[in-house]
């Protein structure tokens, strides 16, 4: 399926200047996302992803600092737009975003009409009425009753919280909406629930979704295509089928973290491990930044910096095993 | 293997909500029933699985465990002693043979101790160890045994020096400081990352094996549960509601809520993305100051009829092979899964409906 690109990012570069050093916490990632689909981002802590994703919107969190590279939107670099431009055409117009532990980023002091109706105001001019309604639209897309409007986060459970944060992500009708962790603060039941939720918008309003988290197991459930960050870089980037599929993943690091996965449905002896911590990103390792910890390394590992490069249609691998040269 | 070490009959622990004035006049009171007449029994080396969402008492439970809440109701026997309300030297003994590893690492050791610290309290408050060179020995011993190794190198680090993953090595290292027979470890790998939890668990397991420690394994995940346990308990509003052998519980689940955790589990699969997941249950958990009468499970229950919740509350009952549920359904839900299994095999059907 030839789909249209909505999202390019080439060779983004955020740093966070520490006085410890420069982290290198995103280091030259190029990806794009596709019109309606889902583009799944995992990684263990620490490993970029969540940095990443400020990054599309143009926000880094400070100390960081946007320092390279294009984010095209559309074909239009919104790295060169002034802060006014990104607030009128970017930020919650195109993307959006539904942050980690979003569910306590209500606040407590105001009903959930007060905070929703803030965002609208700031983005759309329309009546008193025109703004309900349509909260109220957003509200029941999301599968929640009217009179939540009227309510407190605290009179809401997580998963309605959750509901209520990602209703806001949408409500501008935006292009792509990340969600970073949207899931791992709730219960196995809900967390269903929410996930069930989001596919069925992703099928209703054609958006684009960014799904941040660093379980393998919950992207096999909701992203079309894979993209698995190590250190600041991506090591892998596949269809879900070439991720999760019968022959398995091409690089050691997506396939012994899907080893560590734990299946519900089989008696598992040993569990396997990756040894050793992700490295410290001020002094990453010299050549490919996995090959401390990676069973197969080889001579090269150690000394060149590997390339993401095309494996197979649709399957980018940063690997210097996969390469047949 | 056989001889229980650890049994809880009934145990039950009320949380009394504060009341108005009115209430009081009324001599109304209400409770929050976080524990509500659960009974078990764990032998000595077995890990034994508590599982269930938040709020369902499994926290609790152990808290009641380790004794660090007053019992409302009910026994606790340890080693066969009656541990329900000790009190003094038998408090402290009983704390010496328990042990807790909580869920974050961080927050419960003090972030001004060193690791030496930290593993020296335990001894000091008992009183353990003839002199500081006994104590060292122990310590440094206590680290290699958790692979912490060299321990000269980790004595001296403050918690924040090490990784999440080392963290949990020197929490359990603390545990294990006192030479306890039961460790109650309260969502150990949560909070670590997947690369490394198993590495946590497998050194968990292997420290079982050789100091012959019962562990009592409290956690929402049950893929690491099956993993991980011998036995698991499912629970729900404060009560058990299955229990069995981890394999048996998670491959022939009778209790629908038990069916119902097991649906909503993400695994990494292929050919799930356009699926929308089937979770058989409705509506949210409620509140554990208003309990449901009868079956507490019966408002969420797809299976639920009549008898449900006029009749009193279903009992746990043994089906064969040490499994157990509480649900007054269990056989007609057994014929109906064996039935949709069945089909499922032949037609290759999936019970999730496509979307797009």
């Amino acid at each position: 399926m030839a789909m249209e690109r909505v999202l390019e990012v080439k060779d983004l570069e955020l740093h966070y200047f520490t006085r410890k050093g420069v982290v290198r916490a995103v280091d030259k990632i190029t990806f794009d996302v596709r019109q309606g689909e889902t583009l799944g981002v995992v990684g263990e802590s620490g490993c970029g992803k969540t940095t990443m994703g400020t990054a599309l919107l143009n926000m880094p969190t400070p100390p960081g600092r946007i320092v390279g590279g294009q984010i095209l939107l559309d074909g239009l670099d919104t790295l060169k737009m002034s802060e006014q431009e990104i607030r009128r055409r970017v930020r919650w117009e195109s993307i959006s975003m539904v942050f980690q532990g979003a569910m306590n980023c209500l606040t407590p002091v105001y009903t959930i009409e007060r905070q929703m109706k803030e965002t609208l105001q700031q983005h759309r001019e329309m009546s008193k009425e025109e703004a309900k309604t349509r909260m109220k639209n957003y509200l029941n897309l999301v599968g929640l009753p009217d009179d939540v409007l009227r309510r407190y986060p605290h009179e809401l459970s997580g998963g309605m919280k959750q509901r209520v944060v990602i209703a806001m992500a949408l409500f501008l009708e935006p292009r792509v909406v990340i969600c970073d962790e949207p899931t791992t603060a709730l219960d196995v039941v809900v967390q269903a629930q929410v996930i069930n939720l989001l596919k069925d918008l992703k099928a209703q309003m054609n958006v684009s979704f960014i799904f941040i988290t660093h379980d393998l197991s919950i992207e096999a459930e909701v992203s079309d295509r894979i993209m698995v960050m190590y250190a600041g870089q991506i090591s892998e980037l596949g269809t879900s089928e070439q991720i999760f599929g019968p022959q398995g993943p091409a690089h050691p690091y997506t396939q012994r973290l899907l080893a560590a996965t734990p299946l519900l449905h089989q008696e598992v002896t040993e569990l396997a491990f990756i040894p050793g911590t992700p490295p410290d990103l001020v002094d990453p390792p010299a050549g490919c930044r996995f090959h401390p910890r990676c069973h197969v390394v080889m001579d090269r590992c150690l000394r060149d910096e590997v390339p993401l490069r095309e494996i197979e249609p649709d399957h980018m691998v940063a690997c210097w095993r996969c390469f047949h040269e | 293997m056989s001889e229980p070490i650890l049994v809880a009959e009934n145990l039950t622990k009320w949380f009394p909500v504060k009341r108005l004035v009115s209430q009081v006049l009324r001599g109304e009171r209400t409770w929050v029933r976080a524990v509500d007449g659960v009974s078990f029994s764990i032998n000595k080396g077995e890990i034994f699985g508590l599982v269930g969402e938040s709020g369902c008492g499994k926290t609790t439970t152990g808290k009641l465990i380790m004794k660090l809440l007053e019992i409302t109701d009910g026994h606790l026997h340890l080693n066969g002693e009656d541990v329900t309300h000790v009190r003094g030297r038998a408090l402290a003994k009983h704390r010496r043979s328990v042990q807790m590893i909580f869920q974050d690492p961080y927050s419960s050791m003090n972030p001004r101790f060193t690791i030496r610290d930290v593993l020296m309290e335990p001894l000091e408050i008992h009183k353990v160890g003839k002199d500081m060179k006994e104590r060292n020995a122990w310590v440094s011993e206590i680290l290699n045994e958790v692979k912490l190794s060299p321990p000269e190198e980790f004595l001296v680090r403050h918690p924040h020096m090490l990784s999440g993953g080392q963290r949990q090595r020197a929490a359990t290292a603390r545990t294990l400081m006192l030479n306890p027979s039961v460790i109650v470890a309260d969502e150990p790998v949560s909070m670590i990352d997947l690369s490394t939890r198993a590495e946590i668990l497998h050194m968990m397991r292997q420290l079982q094996r050789e100091l012959g420690l019962t562990y009592i394994y409290i956690t929402h995940d049950l893929s690491t549960a099956r993993y991980f346990a011998d036995r698991l308990a499912v629970m729900y509003l404060g009560k058990i509601i299955e229990m069995g052998p981890a394999g048996t519980v998670i491959d022939r689940c009778l209790h629908p809520y038990t069916q119902a955790l097991i649906g909503a589990v993400c695994e990494p699969v292929s050919g799930k993305v356009n699926q929308i997941k089937d979770v058989p249950i409705k509506g949210e958990i409620p509140a554990a100051t208003n309990i449901p009468p009868g079956c507490r499970f019966h408002p969420r229950c797809l299976y639920a009829v009549n008898e449900c919740w006029e009749n009193v509350e279903p009992k746990l009952v043994d089906i064969g092979g040490g499994h157990m549920v509480a649900c007054r359904r269990h056989e007609e839900i057994e014929r109906i899964g064996a039935a949709a299994r069945t089909s499922e095999a032949s037609l290759g059907l999936r019970r999730s409906t496509r979307i797009s």
